[in-house]
């Protein structure tokens, strides 16, 4: 009995501490430093236009429009305060239904633009919704499809575009980490831009 | 997909050169040996055990050990649930969130205080910042180190030659986080907000969008909670959809080091042990026979997602890789990430019982989400989680030593141990308790018609899968989740108002939770106070060695067919059974 009083105020102690230590200590600090040695990164990389706030480059956003490059689909409508998986099982009729309808869709607006454009070109992440629900990206071959689309629009050059699209382009990690992929946002804003010139 | 192996093969390069010097480091913390960051953290350790009223050099035999612990978690139990009921009047709440129902806290409680970190909940429409830095990552710390703690008095038993002591469970949990957990996560925080994961206390920032819409952005301290929820093998996100979510995760080398945080230390234990048992041949074993299994699943995986799934192409989808484009099954993963990135992960969180994810498991293909099930049909030992995994599997090591004994007709020895009735005893309950737990938690909830509503893919294998993953999960402490699973309705997220748990679903993950994490520890404390103070003979010409490439086989052959024995029926009629048929439900 005596060991059990004496581990239950150690336990109580411990705890009091531990809460203080590494529940309020360590992430405040964290945080300071953060905010002092990176504010920028620590407050979500937000990226402005016109002076006003759009956004952060590293959250998707949805884009509607000709004019504009779209992101994937999202099980989400691209909530950042409220995000969930959508689920969809490898065998499910639903999600076969509805990449059916993305496929059509994608290459009802994008084959006007782009003549010789076919099913087999499509990439996956086209017509797939993502993970996070507010992927950023779109694949490389997915931003030069939507360019013939995006460039006849705005009446910019077709090689302009691609080299927005290069400009935009996010490689590796040190050359060989994870996958390259386009920034929708940062592309648009600079489309915007070059519309403004 | 040669650029996904040249991933894959940096990354197990990197895991395998940082096994020595973090088993060294470990060891030498491990056995109050003085290491570089003494002289800063000597004081506060020695301050530590003056407020915590403890004699570090007093030793506990196992009752005094588990007695300590079993008090300690019980007290941090009820201290967790008692923050996240009352999460209301907390500072550190700009969104104004009420508690989350009694039932929800209760599993999230649970799972947190297990090492777990299951969550009905999703974190940034759901916790303050309080009850995230105070209450889930203090627990995200404290649960990893009394896993450590646990196999470190698990190796003192099998080693020690006389007396019954097995170390003092306070100094190990002190010393584990102070050495340990804390620096690598204050280095590794700090690393990641450096990449852009995001370290703030601010509002949800509401924006304009480019086109004119409006986007909420969830801001909140990530990074600090980010790197403990990896490194110890926790695997609770702050945001509902995890490393997912770019504010967690945001490139592809916050990808590698999140990857590593979560294996070097059940990677590096492997060494720690062979210096603690004096023989890094031992060591080696262990880990060759992890290693094995682990790269199995990680080559299926990726093998199976590239293919795609058959919804895609049912739908005409090519999922064939072009220049500029992954192909794959990309439903449910990020462009960032890929197909390669997001099958390590997949691997690697679910050997680990990290339970963390950066894609939709729900979504991998049939094959492709057989590993997951796979993997924790193995109870975790293929590297497992911080301390768990070591320790459920030097319990297979001690059953594959007695089997082998059985085979050749010797008497089982393990390090010059005899294993006789009682260990054997012991050994087999704690092997077979968390499959049991699986087994009869997954049936009742597949049978009881109230748990139906936690289902969402309903009647078919996927949703058959949910239900048996949702248990398979909270029983080994892993936390990853077929995540249509739940027990918690939030009609009006972000916030809790109006939102209610379902009870049956909540209660029964909870006890799954707590049982299965804490019976183990039992058993393994009671395995270190049979072995300690044995005997040890010498090894002859007799003596069945356990350091070589046939101990090594012999150890695989058992975790496979106790794995698969025991679950294979079960997974035949989710995964497999969406896998072979290539049906559409």
């Amino acid at each position: 009995m005596v060991g059990l009083r004496r581990d239950l105020l150690t336990g109580v102690i411990a705890i009091a501490l531990m809460t203080l230590v590494l529940g309020l200590a360590y992430p405040l600090a964290i945080t300071g430093i953060a905010q002092v040695v990176f504010p920028g990164r620590a407050n979500g990389s937000k990226v402005s236009f016109e002076g006003r706030t759009v956004g952060s480059k590293l959250i998707g956003q949805e884009f509607d429009g000709r004019a504009y490059f779209h992101s994937r689909p999202s099980a989400t409508e691209y909530s950042a305060d409220a995000t969930f998986f959508g689920n969809a099982g490898p065998n499910g009729a639903e999600l076969r239904d509805a990449i059916r309808e993305d496929l059509a869709a994608y290459l009802k607006l994008e084959k006007p633009y782009d003549h010789s454009l076919t099913r087999e070109q499509v990439p996956v992440d086209a017509v797939t919704e993502s993970a996070s629900g507010v992927d950023p990206q779109i694949s490389e071959a997915n931003a030069r499809i939507q360019a013939h689309r995006v460039s006849a629009v705005r009446h910019l050059p077709l090689a302009e575009v691609e080299a927005l699209i290069s400009a935009h382009t996010d490689g590796r990690s040190l050359g060989v980490l994870g996958e390259p992929g386009v920034n929708v946002l940062q592309l648009n804003i600079a489309l915007e831009e070059a519309a403004g010139r | 997909m040669f650029e996904g192996w040249l991933q894959i093969g940096l990354f197990v390069a990197v895991l395998v050169a940082l096994v020595k010097p973090l088993g060294i480091y470990m060891a030498r913390v491990f056995a109050n040996q003085r290491v570089f960051l003494t002289p800063v953290v000597g004081p506060i350790e020695r301050l530590a055990y003056k407020a915590l009223r403890v004699r570090p050099e007093e030793g506990q035999d196992w009752k005094g050990y588990a007695r300590s612990l079993i008090v300690f978690s019980l007290v941090f139990w009820i201290a967790l649930y008692l923050i996240l009921r009352t999460q209301g009047i907390h500072p550190f709440n700009p969104q104004g969130f009420h508690s989350a129902p009694w039932d929800v806290n209760f599993n999230t409680t649970s799972s947190f205080v297990t090492n777990t970190n299951w969550q009905y909940y999703g974190g940034e429409a759901t916790m303050s910042y309080f009850s995230q830095m105070a209450g889930l990552a203090v627990q995200n710390f404290v649960s990893a180190a009394v896993g450590i703690a646990v196999v470190v008095a698990l190796i003192r038993g099998i080693v020690a030659r006389s007396g019954h002591e097995i170390g003092n469970f306070w100094q190990d949990l002190t010393r584990t986080l102070l050495y340990i957990l804390l620096p690598i996560s204050i280095i590794g925080a700090l690393f990641l907000v450096s990449q852009g994961v995001i370290q703030n206390l601010d509002h949800y920032q509401a924006v304009h969008t480019l086109t004119g819409g409006t986007q909420v952005l969830a801001q909140g301290p990530v990074a600090s909670q980010e790197a403990i929820k990896e490194l110890g093998t926790n695997g609770g996100g702050f945001f509902n959809v995890n490393s997912a979510y770019p504010f967690e995760n945001p490139n592809g080398l916050t990808n590698f080091v999140e990857l590593l945080l979560i294996l070097m230390i059940p990677a590096a234990l492997t060494y720690t042990y062979g210096r603690m048992v004096g023989s890094q041949r031992q060591g080696w074993a262990i880990f060759s026979a992890m290693f094995v299994l682990f790269i199995a699943g990680v080559a299926v995986v990726y093998l199976a997602e590239q293919h795609g799934s058959p919804a895609q192409h049912a739908a005409g989808l090519h999922t064939h890789a072009f220049s500029g484009s992954t192909g794959g099954n990309m439903v449910g993963k990020d462009q960032r990430f890929g197909i390669a990135d997001s099958s390590l992960w997949t691997a690697v969180t679910t050997v680990t019982s990290c339970g963390a994810v950066n894609a939709a498991f729900e979504s991998l293909t049939g094959i492709g989400g057989a590993v997951p099930f796979v993997n924790l049909g193995f109870s975790e030992v293929v590297f497992g989680g911080v301390g768990a995994g070591l320790y459920s599997m030097l319990l297979y090591v001690l059953l594959a030593v007695f089997i082998g004994g059985l085979m050749v007709g010797r008497t089982p020895e393990y390090l010059g141990k005899k294993i006789q009735a009682r260990e054997i005893k012991l050994v087999s309950l704690g092997v077979l308790f968390t499959p049991l737990t699986v087994l009869l938690s997954g049936g009742i909830a597949s049978a009881a018609p109230i748990a139906k509503q936690s289902i969402y893919a309903g009647t078919n294998p996927t949703g058959f899968s949910e239900t048996l993953y949702a248990y398979l999960s909270q029983a080994n402490n892993n936390g990853s989740a077929w995540a249509g699973y739940t027990g918690f309705v939030q009609p009006h997220a972000p916030g809790n108002v109006g939102a209610y748990g379902l009870s049956f679903t909540d209660l029964l993950g909870g006890i799954v939770l707590i049982g299965a994490r804490f019976a183990p520890i039992l058993f393994v404390l009671a395995v270190a106070g049979a072995l300690a103070g044995k005997k040890v003979s010498p090894p002859g010409l007799g003596t069945m060695r356990t350091d070589n490439p046939t101990f090594v086989f012999l150890l695989i052959g058992i975790v496979i067919l106790v794995g698969a024995l025991t679950f294979f029926p079960a997974i035949l009629l989710g995964p497999v059974a969406n896998g072979l048929s290539g049906r559409l439900f």
